[in-house]
């Protein structure tokens, strides 16, 4: 099934020449970033260029540690690329609101944590922040594929795939313009995958959303997206309609990779 | 006491010393430093009173409360060393304590406005917020480490420093008001405080002594809730950083 056209109501995002770099080994963190002390470096992406456009849904996959994650990251600010820049609806990530930037690009972590309280206070935890109407939290359970009745259950005591639909409904209750999905379907049966993908490509439909969707699964990522972007090594191995990616890969490194993960039990997401 | 009775306590420094030895907690240099810079502060705190109480003006006794301010401060900070600007947000929190009770003990009457009276109140209030400063400070740091997770989904959901820090700022003036209210709970029962048992030792009224420590375990109280709250507000939301990152997640970053 591919998901019908975009309109234009979901978010904007470009990278240009973006990078992300952390300080490696020892040495006084403020001083080597003053350039008063010298330090090495460890690029953990560089040099990403791509645009999303609204209502798209962008797969990205590559080998774990390739930088999928941090690339997400960079998209919400909650890391600040160290080279280059990010752009969502043509304003630089920096020049941004924090806080409005956040409520518009919603983020599903790979490793969701529940906030503290039940289910409902969960879903309707964004919404309070920014004084938006409170959503069906009932309703929002059962488009994740989970029972209505959750909504009063206290949130710590649930399981990695209640978990992560939990985190998704969370998203989607901030009504945003862009969702960055890590690995979000890794915990879940056939049937839970079944569903949360419907739910997420209802709700680009619906809203015409964007959606940056990190998965490890291929099959996955041809069934859910326009386009592919694979990740090696940090870099941007390749960048396109996902069915030309996947019939014509650009480099042998690219091609190997699709084809190993694509080996029974290679695919496989990681517990 | 004479000071050949005094030299004898160095035998308490000595067992000390033995066991840290023997179970080499490698405290034995801490262990003598701690010993000699206390002896040798006290003996001149001793004399500089005797001076100022003998002199009776207030520009002196200022002065002292100053110093024990100044000292508090510096000693209290360098536990916030990754709060930027730590050491004039415990100032303030110090300060503004040191202010409020002091200016209600002495406003109200309730102990006179003699330097006998008003330095060491002040000291012990200023110590015992410097003890809450600091605890406040390492606990907002350690309780952000431990709620990263969380404080990382507040921001994801779109909250400011102020409503991601929250729970953090809570938790840590909870944790640092912890030790002040368990100490004023067993205060009698478990151990009879400082204050109270040198009066009685140098022979004042029990009764009288006991008076004078329900005052300062209350007016210490309201000092280390004044210290943690004042401290704890002016510093939680320098836990992050301008793009609204929780500083130490990002420490690394380039
Ligand atoms: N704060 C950090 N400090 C140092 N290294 C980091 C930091 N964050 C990420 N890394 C490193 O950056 C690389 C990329 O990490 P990232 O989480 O983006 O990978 P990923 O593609 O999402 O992997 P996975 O599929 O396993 O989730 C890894 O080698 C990781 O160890
Ligand atoms: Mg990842």
């Amino acid at each position: 099934m591919q998901p019908p056209s975009p309109d234009s109501r979901g978010a904007a995002i470009r990278f240009d020449h973006a990078g992300a770099a952390v300080l490696a080994g020892e040495g006084n963190h403020d001083k080597v970033r003053n350039g008063e002390e010298g330090g090495s470096l460890r690029w953990l992406l560089r040099d990403v260029n791509g645009r999303v456009e609204p209502g798209q849904c962008v797969a990205i996959i590559g080998p774990s540690g390739s930088g999928k994650s941090t690339l997400l990251s960079l998209c919400n600010l909650l890391r600040t690329p160290s080279a280059g820049h990010v752009f969502v609806d043509e304003v630089e990530v920096r020049a941004w609101r924090p806080s409005e930037l956040r409520r518009r690009v919603a983020m599903v972590f790979q490793q969701p944590v529940m906030l503290p309280g039940t289910v409902r206070d969960n879903i309707e935890a964004a919404p309070r922040l920014h004084g938006l109407p409170l959503p069906d939290a009932r309703e929002l359970l059962e488009r994740v594929g989970l029972f209505a009745s959750m909504a009063e259950q206290p949130a710590d005591g649930l399981s990695g795939g209640q978990r992560q639909r939990v985190a998704l409904a969370r998203a989607l209750a901030q009504r945003p313009a862009a969702l960055l999905l890590d690995e979000v379907t890794s915990a879940l049966d056939a049937d839970g995958v079944r569903t949360v993908e419907a739910a997420i490509l209802a709700w680009r439909r619906e809203t015409g959303g964007t959606v940056m969707w990190v998965t490890h699964d291929l099959v996955q990522a041809r069934r859910v997206s326009h386009v592919t972007w694979v990740v090696l090594e940090g870099r941007i191995a390749a960048q396109g309609e996902t069915e030309k990616v996947f019939a014509s890969p650009p480099s042998e490194a690219v091609r190997a990779f699709l084809a190993g993960a694509q080996r029974p039990g290679q695919g496989e997401d990681t517990p | 006491m004479s000071l050949v009775t005094l030299a004898w306590t160095v035998a308490f420094i000595v067992i000390a010393m033995v066991i840290s030895l023997w179970q080499k907690l490698n405290l034995e240099r801490d262990l003598a430093i701690s010993a000699i810079r206390c002896a040798v502060q006290l003996l001149v705190v001793g004399y500089i009173l005797k001076v100022v109480f003998g002199l009776s003006r207030w520009p002196f006794t200022t002065l002292m409360v100053m110093l024990m301010w100044s000292v508090a401060v510096w000693n209290a900070s360098r536990r916030g060393r990754a709060v930027p600007g730590a050491w004039w947000k415990v100032a303030c929190g110090i300060g503004l304590t040191e202010v409020v009770t002091q200016g209600l003990l002495l406003g109200l009457r309730i102990v006179p406005a003699t330097p006998q009276y008003v330095i060491p109140i002040s000291g012990m209030i200023i110590g015992n917020a410097m003890v809450v400063a600091g605890l406040l400070l390492d606990r907002l740091q350690a309780q952000a480490r431990a709620q990263r997770d969380e404080i990382r989904t507040w921001l994801a959901l779109g909250a400011r420093p102020t409503q991601a820090g929250r729970g953090v700022l809570r938790a840590a003036v909870r944790a640092s008001l912890i030790p002040t209210i368990d100490s004023t709970k067993t205060t009698g029962l478990v151990q009879l405080p400082g204050m109270m048992t040198g009066q009685i030792i140098a022979g004042a009224d029990p009764i009288q002594a006991v008076r004078y420590q329900v005052l300062i375990l209350f007016t210490l109280l309201a000092a280390a809730a004044i210290t943690a709250m004042t401290v704890g507000l002016l510093s939680y939301t320098s836990l992050f950083n301008a793009y609204e990152q929780l500083r130490f997640d990002v420490e690394l970053h380039r």
